[in-house]
């Protein structure tokens, strides 16, 4: 049987629930109980195999590097844990089935009950620590949903709220803990990481691995000063509580001890963590469980001590320790689980948790009392129950702490007291609820329950009584097969008698029997625990009063960072920048290289005083915006010329083509925005800006000069040029890159060009210039130049745009050009004449051009695969033709065509859709 | 030459810089512009300056660095001049679209707050 089965079981039985119709309670029980039995069952098929001593494994390639696979393997623990989890989860699902209410979500409850489950199963089975994380995450947000089932309950809703903070945010520690372990270990196999112990602890980071990882098992179960999570939690279905809360998610914590247990354990930082945290639990738990009124309150402080009593044992760090923490996981559970489906009856049948109301409950449902006075019994360790058998052995290790100084007698003081509190709060749990009085006001009177419901509980006590009776019989395999991969397979002699004769662990049992039982009798006689109103608070107000400061402290952040301001944001952008590109610049300061310089020519220095003097006249003159726009123009047009002088013809002619294309566009803009800007307020922030610019242009003539004088390594351009006339048969080797060697980046590029221009044309579709922004729109009559040259001058450009559309592939030119040269004769006439005149000789809707263009260039690509080629691999031949010369006929010029079309509609959409705007408002304003 | 072409990239990234940070929609166009030219001739650039060495293949000619400029920096700056005016397209109509709708040409469509009016000494 694959051991991963009992996950995937779980999984699928709770997407299959979320399928089913939520009022099919019986369905839904049927098929969760179905399911788990399946995955207890498909974990009992490979026992035979543990239990003699296999380790039986699974796996999958996940993640690419050594140690990260996708694997599940079953030990011992995890044989008898998964059994654990199934078992239980199989009778609480059974107990469900009588608890919720008809006119409850019954099927999603056990689809998150499912879910819970096989995250649980994850954990437990997991054989890698990444894959342990993912589950131990998911564990806490299937708890999450569980403990808010009641979503229309704000103590439900806030309860699950604190119980995900809490153990996500160990959940983030255990993530950063095993991250760390996992480099110690040099993988994350736990099979490698098991028997990685000695190299983990001689680790420089071992502290701080060992604090993350148990930060995150100590929030996951619970321990103090994380513990007060656990009450608030309270407020899910009891069902939750039966299962998550004894035997299950705050189990994960123990649970990840005893896993990590040979890794991490054996060291004074292990010892004084997990044993002070386990003892200090303990005793507050205990202690603090006494004064609760509600019965679940009770139970949770409750769960918190036994969880101590088990971290404490694990700290302890001697194998028999060990053992007997093994020993109590499991014995805790069996009672714990019982106890909270009794209260969980209790509740049920009277309508209230309230032990100040709940009195004298005996003469009502005497079979629900007897079940609550075993398990009750086992909790305080009665002899001849199976609570008794492991205190035993924790009293007997507690004694036997050597060489820690006072420890030696802490630990055990505190633990007889700690047990006399246990014995207090249970004999309060029986006294209280079914003696002591009357029942003081009930919703309702109560009686027993139907059978199937009680038969869980009674299942649990029973097996209480069993191991109590008769541990050698019933329990000693399973503990050994469980805490023999605990301790690192030095599996010590131990001995489960009840009698162990007269001995000082006996002792201390009967003290606390003893001292426990007066204690409740004289609290009840000398205060009356019934009058205590406030009870013992803390954690609560400390986390609610954390995480008030942390959002706050959030907003704050937000209101300081992100006020809404585009300005701020592109400033914080731009300097974020700078500091990320200077950072090398001032650490290594600016070197250059040793490449011979290019000597300076008399153009190239008038062209860098015209730039100047362009960009300048932009800032300076920026507040008039059309004169700016003519030093923009200007400063376009040396940057076409800088093109043209550093060899690179087509890059001058795109250059210019486009200067005259956007200059065009932003004075078509500027018609209809403000002709001057309003000058800003604030010297300071001209400063500011001006220093973040200076600092940036800097920065970027520093680094340009760094890579200017450094030789280039010409291995790419060398095998560009060589291979551009063999391998695509082009001259112009700019165009064979664009439409041949990258022509899968150009596809892209003109897509994006074609989606600008969609955009555009989007956003000015449905708009209507508010005739109160523009300006006065003034005589129509345009250039009376531009009118008559434009109808000549448009054939002519459609006959360049061809020319350079056909020698593109071997002199400059090629489709961007070729499509820009056209749109520029079309606006010609556009401009000249109108809106008006051109729509009417020229029906051609440029969007489609785009759409023609994308899917000519995209079929070139895919007509390759025809004859068996990758994407965009290109053909050719070469004929002569008259006039134009050689050109090459190469399926590049296909895609070459492509490009044109697009580049063509886009500039055009753009052009047209922002001239358009003032032909609506014109006809707008004609119609008024 | 080096020094040159730095510090004209230098000059142009400033300008577009100090403008991309002003108030009015209009001068961040500018200013866009003027940074598209500096970053695309900065990109030109990392082919090294080659003067009379045009990436055209002759026959008779070696195809090699030696007789032509690199290619490859010329096919990604043609694509990015054509782009930028696509954005730079974009960018306009946004601008005719918030000044339309929020009566501000202001970056964020609303004028700031009115700075009170200096007080004079008594």
């Amino acid at each position: 049987m694959n051991v991963a089965a009992p996950v995937a079981i779980a999984f699928l039985a709770g997407l299959l629930l979320l399928a089913l119709p939520n009022r099919a309670r019986n369905l839904a029980a049927i098929v969760a109980g179905l399911a788990t039995l399946a995955a207890a069952a498909s974990l009992w098929s490979v026992s035979g195999a543990v239990f003699a001593g296999e380790v039986v494994e699974v796996s999958w390639a996940w993640l690419p590097f050594p140690g990260a696979d996708l694997g599940f393997r079953v030990d011992g623990l995890a044989l008898v844990f998964g059994l654990l989890v199934t078992g239980i989860g199989a009778l609480v699902i059974l107990y469900a089935r009588y608890y919720l209410a008809e006119d409850e979500p019954v099927a999603r409850f056990h689809a998150l009950f499912m879910l819970f489950m096989g995250s649980m199963l994850g954990v437990v089975l997991a054989g890698n620590l990444l894959l342990l994380v993912v589950f131990w995450e998911l564990t806490s947000l299937a708890s999450f949903l569980l403990i808010g089932y009641w979503q229309k309950r704000a103590d439900a809703r806030q309860g699950a709220r604190m119980a995900l903070t809490v153990t996500g945010t160990g959940g983030l520690c255990l993530l950063a803990g095993v991250l760390l372990l996992g480099r110690m270990a040099g993988s994350f196999d736990l099979d490698v990481v098991l028997v990685s112990g000695d190299a983990i602890r001689a680790h420089p980071l071992y502290l701080p691995m060992l604090v993350l990882v148990l930060v995150g098992a100590f929030t996951k179960s619970a321990q103090f000063p994380f513990h007060f999570w656990l009450p608030h939690a309270m407020a899910a279905p009891t069902p939750v509580s039966a299962y998550l809360h004894s035997a299950t998610m705050v189990k994960a914590g123990v649970f990840l001890l005893a896993r990590l247990h040979p890794a991490l354990s054996g060291t004074d930082e292990w010892f004084y963590i997990v044993t002070l945290t386990g003892l200090a639990t303990l005793l507050v738990g205990a202690y603090v469980a006494i004064f609760q009124h509600d019965l679940k309150g009770l139970l949770a402080y409750s769960t918190i001590s036994h969880l101590g009593l088990i971290t404490l044992l694990f700290g302890l760090d001697s194998p028999l320790a060990t053992v007997a923490g093994v020993f109590h996981i499991l014995n805790h559970a069996t009672f714990k689980a019982s106890l909270f489906m009794a209260a969980g009856i209790i509740d049920h049948e009277s309508g209230s948790r309230d032990m100040r109301r709940l009195n004298g409950l005996w003469k009502l449902m005497p079979v629900t009392g007897a079940l609550a006075i075993v398990a009750s019994a086992a909790m305080a360790s009665v002899p001849l129950l199976n609570g008794f058998l492991s205190k035993e052995m924790f009293f007997a290790e507690t004694l036997r702490i050597e060489s820690h100084g006072l420890m030696g007698i802490l630990v055990p003081a505190v633990a007889t007291l700690a047990a006399a509190f246990s014995v207090a709060y249970s004999v309060r749990f029986i006294h209280d609820v079914f003696w002591n009085g009357e029942p003081r006001d009930l919703p309702r009177k109560p009686h027993d329950p139907p059978f199937w419901m009680l038969m869980p509980a009674g299942v649990l006590v029973l097996i209480c009584l069993l191991v109590g009776i008769l541990p050698e019989q019933f329990v000693r395999a399973i503990l050994e097969v469980a805490a023999r991969p605990v301790t690192g397979d030095r599996l010590p002699e131990f001995s489960l008698a009840i009698w162990h004769g007269l001995n000082l662990p006996l002792a201390m049992s009967a003290l606390g029997l003893a001292a426990g039982a007066s204690l409740y009798f004289s609290l009840q006689r000398l205060i009356n625990l019934h009058d205590i109103v406030h009870l013992p608070r803390g954690g609560k107000e400390i986390f609610d009063a954390l995480l008030g400061a942390v959002l706050a402290g959030a907003r704050r952040c937000t209101a300081a960072v992100a006020n809404g301001s585009l300005q701020r944001y592109l400033a914080f952008t731009l300097v974020a920048a700078i500091l990320a590109a200077g950072w090398p610049l001032l650490t290594q300061g600016l070197s250059t290289g040793a490449a011979p310089a290019t000597p300076v020519t008399p153009l190239a220095l008038l062209l860098w005083a015209l730039a100047a003097l362009g960009a300048g006249g932009v800032v300076v003159l920026r507040h008039h915006r059309f004169v700016a726009l003519l030093f923009l123009g200007l400063t376009g047009l040396v940057v076409s010329l800088a093109f043209a002088l550093l060899s690179a013809p087509d890059l001058a002619l795109t250059q210019l083509l486009v200067e005259v294309a956007s200059v065009l566009l932003m004075m078509l803009a500027l018609y209809w925005l403000p002709a001057r800007s309003r000058s800003e307020v604030g010297l300071a922030v001209y400063w500011r800006d001006a220093t973040i610019a200076g600092v940036a242009g800097l920065g970027m003539a520093a680094l340009t000069y760094a890579v200017l004088t450094r030789p280039a390594d010409g291995r790419l351009a060398g095998w560009l040029l060589a291979n551009a006339v063999p391998g695509a048969a082009g001259q112009n080797a700019v165009n064979v890159i664009l439409v041949d060697f990258r022509a899968f980046d150009t596809l892209g590029e003109i897509a994006v060009m074609g989606l600008a221009g969609l955009i555009v044309a989007a956003l000015l579709a449905d708009f209507h210039a508010d005739s109160g922004t523009a300006r006065p729109r003034g005589d129509r009559t345009a250039s009376l130049i531009l009118a008559t040259a434009g109808p000549v001058l448009l054939p002519l450009a459609v006959v360049i745009a061809i020319w350079f559309f056909l020698r593109g592939h071997n002199a400059p030119g090629g489709g961007f050009i070729a499509g820009l040269v056209l749109a520029l004769g079309l606006m010609v006439p556009y401009i000249g004449r109108g809106n008006a005149w051109m729509s009417a000789r020229l029906r051609s809707d440029f969007q489609l051009w785009i759409g023609w263009g994308l899917a000519i260039a995209g079929l070139t690509g895919i007509g390759s695969f025809v004859p068996g080629f990758p994407f965009l691999t290109s053909a050719y031949l070469a004929p002569a033709l008259p006039i134009v010369g050689k050109i090459s006929i190469a399926t590049a010029m296909f895609f070459d065509l492509g490009v044109f079309l697009v580049v063509t509609g886009a500039t055009m959409v753009a052009l047209t859709a922002i001239g358009r705007v003032g032909a609506t408002q014109a006809t707008a304003g004609a119609a008024r | 030459m080096e020094l040159l072409v730095s510090s004209a990239i230098g000059l142009l990234t400033a300008g577009g810089v100090f403008l991309l940070l002003r108030a009015r929609s209009f001068e961040v166009v500018l200013g866009l512009t003027l940074l598209s030219y500096a970053v695309n001739l900065f990109i030109f650039v990392m082919g090294r300056l080659a003067i009379d060495k045009v990436p055209l293949l002759r026959e008779g000619v070696a195809p090699s660095l030696a007789n032509h400029a690199d290619p490859l920096p010329q096919a990604l700056v043609l694509t990015a001049i054509v782009i930028s005016f696509a954005m730079t397209a974009v960018l306009l109509v946004l601008a005719l679209r918030s000044h339309a709708e929020y009566g501000s040409d202001h970056v964020d469509g609303a004028e700031p707050p009115a700075p009170e009016p200096r007080r004079r000494n008594p």
